[in-house]
């Protein structure tokens, strides 16, 4: 599914709206989106909420062989995808080119920054080390933010923190933490990955815009203020997890759910009832027939040979002796109704076209059986009702033909 | 170790979201117990040539893994979901269109495919898609001794002789998809089939009940 075209109206919009130091979610220049983190019930999962945008983490780890170059490191990989829940554009499998570039971003900023110690994951030099993969799924993706902590004690030197600028208008206008929609109508982006020491960990400039020194060193005494908040909030949000764990309270993800919110629903553990549950089963059981008892031992003719069908039973022609079945009933049961509805048919079809053709099927036997009265009743011509019956007839008919 | 008949057919608790995204036509988020599931759907929309149905919607489902690439037990359950979907959805009546669900599994605790059942009717009927009836999946899984557990965790699953999983419609609590695991008798699969049309009632209640809840005034 292709992204719908963001309009000329709505972009005229926007630039109008950043030139008068305005934003569309009523936010400040400088302000950031709501952050909200929340852990699963494993450890190393995580979703991260930044203002809609919506991000799932998982950390896993299996035993590989290390690389050859670096017989006493850990692997730290990361797996990004961009998940067609965040964006109907988003399509499964595709490198797009925004894919690589997060990837990129995460990689530089996470791995080549060596916040984690590799070494530490080193179980037999040269033999095995911990491969520690990183799942990331965007959900719900306006702009990435990343940033990633491992609740199980992987040891961090320090947490590198993204922080996202949008430039407007050539350079002339900056925002922080840019949404979707603005995000569309940027000229450039850049994004400054810090830690709290105030250590600059990765810069990703994009977009192709020239930047003059001062905004870049604006924009980097910006984001420290930005990044000390973030992990602030980051190792409150971890303490309380942990001390949540600790005290063997609920925690998970289903705790996250909202009570407040008129979309949440929770309902409360809930037994079913089943007292007749055996009755029932043993009165459907005992109600279908039982199954065609398998033959003891097939018949071989002579080892290795194919055979077909040899002593079992057949099941070829039952559905047709079936319909025959069906049909006799039939002409039992009702065979007066049958006549009239016969005669009526054969009328209608008599008076569209007069001529009778005689062949040796079915149909046409009756006509001579019922030649007489067919005469009479061509007079009295069919209610509105009639057609219909004759139709049904007739398609009953079709159905008989290949029995016969 | 005892087991009583009663506290063995429970369902776990169920907490459900919806319209919690903003981006697609339809989502939800499903807890049952600790597993949970995050739906999107999108559609009708725009369909690729070659994917089009000349007289109805093309329904395209996706399960993501929590962690790692999707793999065949993805696949089949993907299989599982569209084949229910498809039966409960009047797809003729947007013809030449594109329906996608895309699952995310957030946690696996049990009962995972019964999750992405009810995350998918939730979506769906978030996005306002025309269906013939609404469904659900029930999970049941029958221990050593011959036990039924309804909405088993993993590790009751894990221990279990054999897990069944249906499907249940809400107009006549028909059967309208399921797939089993390990080996059972005919008489216990049509007991785990009464006993989830049981507790298929109890979660068209709480269907009911979320809906209500969202379309009413007050909280």
């Amino acid at each position: 599914m292709r992204e719908t075209p963001l309009s000329n109206c709505e972009r005229d919009f926007l630039l109008k709206a950043i030139q008068e130091k305005k934003r569309l979610e009523g936010r400040q220049t400088y302000d950031y989106r709501n952050i909200k983190i929340t852990f699963g019930t494993d450890y190393g999962c995580c979703i991260v909420d930044l203002g809609k945008t919506r991000v799932l983490a998982q950390v896993s780890c299996e035993l590989v062989a290390p690389k050859e170059s670096r017989p006493t490191e850990g692997i730290l990989f990361f797996n990004l995808e961009l998940s067609p829940m965040a964006s109907p554009s988003f399509e499964l499998g595709r490198q797009s080119e925004l894919l690589v570039k997060l990837n990129r971003l995460l990689e530089r900023c996470l791995r080549n920054s060596k916040c984690i110690d590799t070494e530490s994951l080193c179980v037999v030099s040269g033999e095995k080390v911990w491969q520690i993969r990183v799942d990331v799924h965007g959900e719900e993706v306006t702009v990435y933010s990343a940033d990633e902590r491992d609740p199980i004690p992987l040891s961090i030197y320090h947490m590198p923190i993204c922080v996202s600028f949008s430039f407007f208008l050539q350079g002339t206008y900056l925002l922080v933490d840019p949404c979707e929609r603005e995000e569309r109508v940027m000229d450039g982006l850049l994004v400054i990955a810090m830690n709290k020491h105030r250590e600059i960990c990765s810069i990703q400039s994009s977009g192709g815009i020239m930047l003059l020194k001062e905004q870049v060193l604006r924009c980097s005494k910006i984001a420290s203020v930005k990044v000390s908040e973030i992990t602030d909030l980051i190792s409150r949000a971890l303490e309380n997890d942990k001390r949540v764990r600790k005290e063997g309270g609920k925690f998970g993800f289903a705790e996250s759910i909202p009570k407040q919110r008129i979309t949440a629903l929770k309902s409360d553990e809930a037994a079913i009832e089943m007292t007749d549950m055996e009755e029932k089963a043993e009165g459907i059981i005992s109600s279908t027939e039982p199954p065609s008892e398998p033959v003891p031992s097939p018949v071989v003719r002579a080892p290795g040979t194919g055979q077909v069908g040899e002593s079992l039973e057949n099941a070829w022609g039952v559905e047709q002796l079936e319909e025959e079945e069906e049909d006799s009933v039939d002409h039992v049961m009702d065979e007066g109704q049958e006549k009239e509805e016969e005669e009526e048919e054969e009328s209608q079809y008599c008076n569209k076209a007069d001529v009778v053709v005689i062949s040796d099927s079915e149909e046409e036997e009756v006509v001579v059986l019922h030649q007489e009265a067919q005469v009479d009743s061509k007079q009295q011509v069919s209610g509105p009702q009639q057609p219909g019956t004759g139709d049904s007839k007739k398609k009953k008919k079709k159905k008989k033909k290949p029995v016969q | 170790m005892e087991v009583d008949v009663q506290s063995t057919l429970t369902l776990r608790e169920f907490g459900c979201e919806q319209n919690l995204l903003s981006r697609p036509d339809g989502s939800s988020s499903f807890v049952q117990g600790d597993s949970s599931v995050l739906a999107g759907v999108y559609g009708p929309a725009e369909v690729k040539v070659n994917k089009e149905i000349y007289d109805r919607a093309t329904l395209e489902v996706v399960i993501h893994p929590k962690s790692g690439p999707p793999g065949v037990r993805e696949r089949a359950r993907e299989q599982c979901v569209r084949e229910t979907c498809e039966a409960a959805l009047l797809s003729s009546l947007h013809p030449r269109s594109s329906l996608s669900l895309v699952l995310q599994v957030v946690h696996d605790d049990g009962s995972l495919l019964a999750c992405c059942l009810n995350a998918a009717c939730m979506a769906l009927m978030d996005a306002g898609l025309p269906m013939g009836c609404l469904f659900c999946g029930v999970t049941c899984a029958i221990d050593q001794e011959g036990q039924i557990i309804t909405d088993p965790s993993a590790q009751q699953e894990k221990n279990s002789r054999a897990v069944l999983t249906f499907a249940i419609d809400s107009a006549q609590r028909r059967v309208m998809m399921s797939t089993t695991k390990g080996s059972f008798s005919v008489n216990e699969l049509q007991q785990c089939i009464a006993v989830s049309q049981k507790a298929s009632e109890k979660i068209f209640q709480f269907y009911r009940d979320s809906v209500k809840r969202r379309y009413s005034k007050t909280l």
